[in-house]
């Protein structure tokens, strides 16, 4: 079986799977079932400065998206950071880390920005012998009204900032957690980099509003008749936490910077996506609150399995290893040409293809009036929509055409060579190829 | 109280609880979850085959989707735009032969969308409401007089009426509804659904219900003919086949049709006699309803005795099964050969391709009730040029005298169900609008 020890920026921890910093994680009781659980680290949810702590309503802090059967898609939350003291949080952290060594415990902390607010909290922090900190650069309600959590995100001079003084009054690793309510996901790296953080985590929730009620005329979720944006996460943020968590990881400028991917990961295959794109881990947290923390059974027989399956030893063996292959669009092999192609036998005629096809895109797919369905290879561009909206798994692929053979749509025949937009005629900007 | 074993004709071989809980909704609602689960699996295909398989042309993925989205009653109305006894058909549609035997789901993994569950959740939150959901357009003054109430002269009526046509309806039983009140198993439509559904159904309104006349004894198609502008003759088919053999007159040998019939209108069926022991001759829906309503009445034994394969039955498998499951005996290849006291002989049957042909063995069974379900037939033509035995129609129910249509059972072509007995008086209502309307 495969060894899933993480290390992360030096802490080490068994498996690669962390709680977020979130409800799931805001106190000592949870956070202890959460390690006789299995989880491999803890990120405490946000401690704020001393004093009078934050108050969260009293009505619906969630709304959620759903499919089929009900299942939770997405989530959406307008909590704030913890609502608890700060000296009976950092108490509670001591004791955890003490009794739980080996597990990674993580504090997250949003206070003002404000070089004497982070030189007050910090050494307390250290005091609990925390692995790291985490700073929530992303929160976005509620706390960015008060110029923190997501305002400060989205402002990479105060992230340089921040982050500055946090290495110069703390000694253990800096995470620098982003909110993806941002234009460009690089800046903000590339500031948390230049500030000195060891690593970022992303992404944040992200602004939303998940449904309106139509007999009050509301956003949900609603309070006494009003409603306010929420953060929304959930499987159905996994494609923009991956595709920012790329940017990152091939950006030149923060290339090799470590990065802890959150959004939306609820099983070992989304785990190991995340990693692929160079995430040293993962940050769980919606799937526990819709499944509890004994998921992570799950996530850790299927990475393993999988790893024994590919023969990867360990999680770094394959930590980045798909982002060499995630690209601009100009260097898109435009030579390539791919058909669909229909596997009658799997075929259960239902028409999806056809209807999609036929309606919305290059009208390639022939029906026949008993139903056989069959792509006219004259129109098919391999757009790949017949094959999503299909129902059934594999029925319709797409076959790259061999090198030598003509494509029946333009008469061209398919190179072998691989060429780009970068040197096509049609592009006024070409550059001749060498 | 008697027992399943008591000899002969016997009332209440069963306990009240029993009898009540055997005839309780065969398909009960779906709750509100697992509609939206339900509705959830349908993959709104193009031109959809189920569509094509509905008689009356449902649209199904439209109806489902209406559903999944929140909108049941609309869904409801996207049925009755169709099938105006959609709620019936919800119920005794032999789904697994029409639409869900078409679904591609059933192909893919053999478990269909349940649309006839999807159709009955969509059809009763429609009839739940008050209101009536369709309006008459303007009046024409033309009169319109529909023979039969059951699924084919109310599925005309009601088109007739929207359409502003003033109608009368007649129907020879007391009640209407024809084979929905009459002729179906009890634990397919039940609590009155069958009565229910025709008091909604009149509700549109213009809809002028006589019981109790008969075509040929009380009303003749020349007077009716002479009255109204049209005529739409939806009478069924009354008569029952008769099996042919000695002892077909013994008591104890009876119509499956008049013991459904019985069953369906007693209000205590404690008091129904069955036999201990029950032989039903036929193999179609009807045999199956009669049998198994004997076993749920508490018969010990009860047979079904086909003359040909199971392939080759009128019920469907899911119709078989059914039996199977509660307790009724299938036999296959067998003819009644005599009926005696307290016994029926069978006779086995091969076909080599030339005929169906006795083999002359024989095989006794002990009975105490035999039911004849081997087919049935008009009981009046009206004078009409008859087809294979039925009315002889052309294109949307139009009889060989202008100005008569006729559909359902009675009416050549087309599967003897209720679904299709709609279709053909929806369709004959909007020939006759068409024709009454002509030059307007």
């Amino acid at each position: 079986m495969a060894d899933l020890t993480t290390d992360f920026l030096g802490i080490k921890s068994p498996n690669p799977f962390w709680l977020a910093s979130a409800p799931p994680t805001d106190k000592e009781y949870n956070v202890r079932r959460a390690f006789e659980a299995g989880w491999g680290g803890v990120v405490w949810k946000t401690l704020g400065a001393e004093g009078p702590p934050v108050v969260n309503v009293n009505g619906p802090r969630y709304g959620a998206i759903y499919g089929a059967d009900r299942r939770l898609l997405g989530l959406n939350n307008i909590e704030l950071i913890t609502d608890r003291p700060l000296e009976v949080n950092l108490e509670e952290m001591a004791r955890v880390k003490a009794d739980y060594p080996d597990r990674a415990l993580i504090a997250s902390i949003m206070v003002p920005c404000e070089e004497q607010a982070w030189k007050d909290i910090l050494p307390r922090v250290e005091e609990t012998n925390a692995d790291g900190i985490e700073l929530n650069f992303g929160c976005p309600h509620g706390m960015a009204e008060r110029g923190m959590g997501s305002a400060v995100g989205q402002v990479p001079e105060y992230i340089e900032m921040v982050v500055r003084w946090c290495k110069k009054y703390y000694d253990r690793p800096v995470i620098v957690k982003l909110t993806p309510n941002i234009a460009d996901i690089r800046k903000p790296a590339q500031a948390a980099k230049n500030g000195g953080a060891d690593a970022v985590s992303l992404i944040n929730t992200i602004n939303s509003i998940t449904s309106v009620n139509l007999d009050s005329m509301a956003p949900e979720p609603m309070i006494d008749g009003k409603g306010t944006h929420g953060g929304y996460c959930g499987p159905a943020v996994k494609p923009i936490a991956m595709n920012m968590v790329a940017e990152i990881a091939r950006d030149p400028a923060t290339r090799g910077l470590p990065i802890s991917g959150i959004g939306g990961v609820t099983t070992w295959r989304d785990a190991a996506e995340f990693m692929a794109l160079g995430c040293g881990n993962v940050q769980v947290c919606t799937a526990v609150m819709t499944y509890g923390f004994k998921i992570v059974d799950e996530m850790k027989s299927g990475l393993s399995q999988w790893m024994d399956e590919k023969g990867y030893t360990s999680t770094s063996d394959f930590v980045g290893k798909a982002v060499p292959n995630v690209t601009d669009w100009q260097y898109l092999n435009l030579n390539y040409v791919a058909k669909a192609k229909i596997d009658q036998d799997a075929c259960i005629s239902c028409g999806r293809c056809y209807a999609a096809c036929e309606d919305t895109s290059h009208q390639a797919i022939a029906m026949t009036a008993d139903r056989t369905f069959s792509v006219i290879d004259e129109e098919c561009v391999a757009c790949n929509l017949c094959v999503d909206v299909c129902p059934v798994e594999n029925c319709i692929t797409m076959e790259a055409m061999a090198p030598g053979t003509v494509d029946p749509r333009t008469g061209k025949t398919v190179q072998t060579e691989y060429a780009n937009w970068t040197t096509h005629p049609n592009n006024p900007g070409a550059v001749a190829a060498e | 109280m008697t027992s399943p074993t008591a000899p002969g004709l016997a009332a209440g071989r069963l306990d009240a609880e029993s009898i009540a809980a055997g005839f309780a909704d065969l398909h009960a609602p779906l709750d509100p979850h697992e509609v939206l689960v339900a509705a959830d699996r349908c993959y709104f295909c193009y031109d959809a085959p189920c569509v094509t398989a509905c008689p009356t042309s449902i649209d199904i993925p439209l109806f489902i989707r209406q559903i999944a989205t929140g909108t049941s009653a609309a869904a409801g109305q996207t049925i009755f735009d169709a099938n105006i006894l959609g709620g019936m058909c919800a119920r005794v549609c032999p789904t697994e032969d029409l639409c869900e035997g078409a679904c591609v789901r059933e192909a893919a993994e053999g478990k269909p969308v349940e649309i006839g569950r999807l159709q009955r959740h969509a059809t009763d939150t429609v009839m739940a409401r008050q209101e009536h959901p369709f309006v008459r357009a303007a009046l024409t003054g033309k009169r319109v007089a529909v023979v039969g109430a059951g699924p084919a002269g109310l599925s005309c009526a009601h088109r007739l009426a929207m359409l502003g046509h003033d109608v009368v309806m007649y129907d020879a039983r007391i009640k209407p509804g024809g084979l929905n009140e009459y002729g179906i198993a009890a634990y397919k439509s039940t609590n009155g659904f069958a009565q229910r559904e025709v008091d909604w159904l009149l509700g549109i309104g213009g809809i002028d219900l006589q019981t109790g006349k008969a075509l040929g004894a009380d009303l003749s198609l020349d007077a009716l003919a002479e009255e109204f502008d049209a005529v739409f003759l939806g009478t069924g088919l009354g008569g029952v086949n008769a099996l042919g053999i000695p002892g077909d007159d013994l008591a104890g040998v009876a119509d499956a049709v008049s013991f459904i019939a019985d069953l369906r209108q007693s209000t205590d069926l404690t008091t129904l006699p069955v036999g201990r022991n029950v032989v039903v001759i036929g193999g179609g829906m009807t045999a199956v309803d009669a049998a198994v309503q004997s076993k749920l009445l508490g018969a010990e034994n009860v047979t079904i005795a086909y003359r040909r394969g199971r392939d080759a039955m009128g019920a469907s498998r899911y119709e078989q099964d059914l039996a199977a499951s509660h307790g009724v005996k299938l036999m296959f290849h067998v003819q009644p050969h005599a009926v005696r006291d307290g016994a029926i002989d069978l006779e086995y049957t091969s076909d080599d391709g030339t005929g169906l042909r006795g083999t002359g063995e024989v095989v006794s069974l002990a009975v105490d009730q035999v039911f004849r379900a081997i087919g049935q037939t008009l009981t009046t033509d009206g004078g009409l040029v008859v087809e294979g035995r039925k009315i002889k129609i052309s294109g949307a129910g139009r009889t060989t005298r202008s100005g008569v249509w006729a559909g359902g059972d009675c009416a050549l072509g087309g599967d003897d169900l209720t679904v299709t007995a709609v279709a053909e008086g929806r369709d004959a209502a909007m020939d006759i609008h068409a024709t009454l309307m002509e030059g307007n």
